[in-house]
């Protein structure tokens, strides 16, 4: 086993514990903590596939962000100390038979399916302008020329997403 | 376990993360937990698109992912202020409690 | 003068108006009486002077015809003799010796029972009433003999037919007048039915009902007549026939005689006016005026004679047993009247017009006299009460016996010379056995006139004490009459003298009268075999020897005081033979248990059937049935339409419960829900590879 396989395996492992944390543990503070080792994780699993820019953007946005305004949320509406009455509602049972078919389906299609080799060509990842070169300028190449239109339409559902967030915010 | 990771390894591991994901939204009930389990789900999407853009050596697939977190972020903001509303209507955060449109 | 004909017969109608409708409940006794009895001297006076002047002056004797108006301008008729011609029925007089004889009659007779009756109804009630129907009995009775065709005639005919019922009927508030008034229009309305055919088959052939038009028609080509038309008979068989059913209707004569009998319900004077003197003799003044017709059909004139003698024999023999003194006199009419129609059955014309000349002045006199008796009797009409009148109502008593001779046929009174030249007639003619039967009838005529006259004037008052004391004379408004038509019962006879008498020369003043009439047809009016003097001298002395006899026998069984034992005696002797004459043959029963209570029979079980089927079935079957497509529709409409209304709306409301529990509100549901359709469409994508 190579040291990638077995940085995979140490990451993997990592996810999941936090993954299941979130969704086991009572108190939302602690979730929100192991929902940020999850992404932590998730991020390196990025690097171990090339996807330096994507590993980084996830430590911000995900870390840095998405984490920083849960726990805002959390310590603002005083829910670490809020006292919960159930965990689980009624419908876990479906939601776990669920799970189940989902499990089955992945297993059907798992068997059927099989993939080739990868990384067939790594220079794809650090294609860019001539002399620059890395993940982070292929990126912006691909972004800013190819797919400019969805880029200017994230943009722009960003700012609705802030105004929507303000004024749900506002007292009222 | 000593084959070498391949992609398959990777969507195992992002299936795996959905499912739990799915599970946390589906089966808890406070809105929290619900909102960071979407969070958990969005992620091992992402997850995929990287194992598979590995796979065909193609850029695209993270630029999607890019995509993808920022929807993230908008939807994030977007459900903690439904959530502080709720709150401020509720007092609690519990899911059962706005079930208004019962009926 | 004479175009004011037409006025004789409008003036009693005038006099009815004004007593029914204009000055109905608003003058006296006395304006009424002056009404009533007035227009009748007007009209009298007014036909007697039309009549002078037309047939006085230069003597001639034709027609006098005034046509007043086209009553029915109807279109052509295809099946006239001679071809295709115009219907057309106009309404006109006529005046010729026939009518004029009876515009006499009527009207003289008529005004001194009009004056006689404004003593007898003195004390009545209903008086104007009476004088407005007399008045309209007058008017109708001068229409039927003064119209110059059959329509015209038939509507008086008619006419005097409704007010014989209103006045046989005048004591309404009794039981039995109305009952006898419609019975004498029901049974005339069955001979109505033949005269009517008879008139049908006149317009059809000739296109109009003229008398003189059809009369002088058939003159001039008498095969028209003789043609065949319908059942074996000619036309002018067949339209004789018919005819005469009316007459026998009208005149009472066998079978249809059984309502005169009952019409002495009425008031007496009517009796005597309606039931003798005029209506009853329409018949056989219809007969008369269509003697063209009898002449050219043999076998029905026979038929006619026939039945004329028969009802004069049987009217007779039921005569000799009544008691009410009303009764007697009807069945003598009934029985006169035969004669009449015997005589005109065998070709005497003149004889029969004659013969109701005089009947018309006799009868009348009979009858206002037994009037005058009833009258003194305080109501009584049964002669076994009576008895020894005599001496308490002398005038009554006299001209009753003037009349009883006449009819007896005593020689010197008008009846003798009449019924002897029926007699005469019927012997030219050959017809023996008809002769003979009249001289039976003047036998049992002469016996239950006289015996009438012994009970109700002779011997001893059989009354009670209160009847006695009320005994009186009438007023001379009654006895006056009496006394004028009783000179009439005498004087009348010597117009009609037959040649036997005045040594051959023709004094017949009314025979030549009427010649014209009843010589229409070419070959003139059969005058008969010529019988040599003596035996007519020998016919005649038979004649006069029966009335003797019947005059005698009624002596001998009723006179000098026996009453009625020895009536009874007789009687006793021949229970049988009696009851049956008493009862009148039983004709009456026979009638109402076949022909009544047949049509009252038919007429319930139409009734029932009318109830029963045809409302029972129709209407409340109708109903029925309607009422249950009502319920029907209505069930239908309820369960089946808004059942599957409601269906709609259960179903309706079945679904949305449903789905309503689909909607939880809370979101952890509907992400589940979410989540499992993403999840199935992905299975059936991986199982399907189609997406």
């Amino acid at each position: 086993m190579s040291g990638a396989d077995l940085l995979f395996y140490a990451f993997a492992a990592a996810a999941l514990l936090g993954a299941v944390l979130v969704v086991a543990l009572r108190n939302p503070m602690y979730g929100a903590i192991s929902l940020l080792g999850t992404f932590l994780a998730v991020a390196a699993l990025f690097l171990l596939r090339h996807a330096e820019f994507l590993a980084i953007v996830q430590i911000f946005v995900y870390g840095g962000g998405i984490m920083v305004l849960f726990l805002f949320v959390i310590m603002l509406v005083n829910l670490h100390r809020l006292r919960e009455t159930t965990k689980y509602d009624r419908q876990t049972p479906l939601a776990a038979v669920l799970g189940l078919v989902l499990v089955a389906l992945f297993v059907t299609v798992f068997a059927l399916a099989s993939f080739g080799p990868p990384l067939a060509r790594p220079e794809a990842f650090t294609a860019g302008a001539q002399g620059i070169s890395g993940n982070s300028q292929a990126v912006a190449w691909l972004l800013y020329r190819d797919y400019l239109l969805p880029f200017e339409i994230a943009s722009i559902f960003l700012l609705i997403a802030m105004i929507g967030a303000v004024v749900l915010g506002r007292r009222a | 376990m000593t084959a070498e990771v391949t992609t398959n390894h990777y969507l195992v591991l992002s299936f795996l993360l959905f499912t739990i994901g799915l599970f946390g939204i589906l089966a808890r009930r406070n809105l929290i937990t619900v909102l960071m389990s979407i969070e958990l789900v969005l992620n091992s999407v992402n997850l995929n698109f990287i194992a598979f853009s590995y796979q065909h050596s193609d850029l695209t697939g993270q630029v999607f992912a890019v995509f993808t977190i920022t929807v993230a972020a908008g939807e994030a903001a977007v459900g903690l202020g439904i959530l502080i509303a709720l709150f401020r209507l509720r007092e609690t955060t519990q899911l059962d409690s706005a079930a208004e449109l019962k009926g | 003068m004479r175009e004011l004909l037409w006025l004789v017969p409008v003036l009693p109608f005038v006099g009815a108006l004004l007593n029914g409708v204009v000055l109905r409940g608003r003058i006296g006794k006395r304006a009424v009486a002056w009404i009533a009895c007035g227009v009748v001297a007007l009209a009298g006076l007014l036909g007697l002077g039309i009549v002078a002047e037309h047939f006085g002056g230069s003597g001639h004797h034709a027609a006098y015809e005034q046509e007043i108006y086209t009553w029915i301008p109807a279109g052509p008729l295809a099946s006239t003799v001679g071809g295709v011609r115009d219907l057309e029925i106009g309404m006109g007089f006529l005046l010729d010796p026939l009518s004029a004889v009876m515009l006499f009659v009527v009207t003289f007779v008529g005004f001194w029972i009009h004056l006689y009756s404004v003593g007898y109804m003195a004390h009545e009630a209903g008086f104007q009433r009476y004088f407005t129907y007399l008045n309209l009995f007058m008017g109708a009775m001068l229409l039927l003999v003064l119209g110059d065709n059959y329509l015209v005639t038939f509507v008086g005919w008619e006419g005097v037919g409704l007010c014989s019922y209103l006045l046989i009927g005048f004591y309404y508030q009794e039981e039995f007048p109305p009952y006898a008034g419609r019975k004498a229009f029901i049974v005339n309305r069955v001979g109505d039915f033949g005269f009517l055919l008879g008139l049908f088959a006149l317009a059809s052939s000739f296109g109009t009902l003229r008398y003189n038009e059809i009369f002088e028609r058939l003159a001039a080509s008498p095969e028209l007549g003789r043609a065949a038309y319908v059942g074996g008979l000619s036309l002018a068989g067949f339209v004789a026939l018919c005819l005469f059913v009316g007459a026998i209707g009208k005149s009472a004569q066998i079978p249809l005689y059984v309502w005169l009998p009952d019409a002495m319900a009425g008031p007496t004077p009517v009796s005597a006016l309606i039931h003798a003197a005029t209506m009853v003799t329409a018949g056989v003044y219809m007969v008369v005026r269509s003697n063209v017709l009898y002449q050219l059909a043999p076998e029905v004139s026979l038929t006619v004679a026939v039945i004329g003698a028969a009802t004069a024999l049987v009217a007779a023999t039921i005569g000799l047993a009544q008691t009410d003194i009303k009764k007697v006199l009807a069945y003598s009419t009934v029985s006169q009247l035969g004669y009449m129609f015997l005589a005109a059955g065998v070709g005497a014309y003149t004889a029969a017009i004659f013969h109701l000349l005089t009947h018309a002045f006799f009868k009348a006199l009979l009858f206002l006299g037994s009037g005058s008796v009833i009258h003194a009797m305080s109501g009584e009409q049964d002669m076994r009460r009576m008895g020894g009148l005599k001496k308490y109502l002398p005038a009554t008593y006299w001209t009753f016996v003037v009349g009883a001779l006449a009819i007896a046929g005593v020689p010197g009174f008008a009846g003798f010379f009449s019924k002897d030249e029926i007699l005469h007639a019927a012997a030219a003619e050959g017809r023996w056995a008809l002769w003979v039967v009249g001289l039976a009838t003047a036998l049992l005529t002469a016996f239950y006139m006289f015996r009438a006259v012994h009970l109700t004037f002779h011997g001893e008052f059989r009354g009670s004490e209160e009847e006695k004391h009320h005994l009186h004379e009438s007023p001379r408004v009654m006895t006056v009459p009496l006394v004028v038509l009783a000179a009439g019962a005498v004087v009348s006879g010597f117009i009609g003298l037959p040649p036997l008498f005045t040594g051959g020369r023709d004094w017949n003043v009314f025979h030549r009268f009427l010649h014209p009439v009843v010589a229409q047809l070419p070959g003139g009016a059969g005058e008969g075999h010529e019988m040599g003097a003596a035996l007519e001298w020998g016919l005649v002395g038979v004649a006069v020897l029966v009335a003797g006899l019947g005059i005698w026998l009624a002596w001998v069984v009723y006179g000098r005081e026996r009453g009625l034992e020895r009536g009874r005696a007789w009687a006793a002797r021949f229970p049988r033979a009696h009851r049956v004459l008493v009862n009148k043959y039983y004709v009456d029963e026979l009638y109402d248990a076949t022909v009544v209570r047949g049509t009252w029979g038919a007429a319930h079980a139409l009734h029932r059937f009318d109830a029963g089927v045809i409302d029972g079935v129709g209407v409340h079957g109708a109903r029925n049935v309607t009422v249950t497509g009502a319920l029907l529709s209505g069930f239908f409409d309820k369960y089946v339409v808004d059942g599957l209304v409601n269906l709609v709306g259960a179903v309706l409301n079945l679904f949305s419960r449903g789905f309503r529990r689909l909607q939880t509100g809370y979101v952890g549901n509907y992400a589940l829900v979410l989540a499992a359709g993403v999840l199935v469409l992905v299975c059936a994508w991986a199982l399907l590879r189609r997406f």
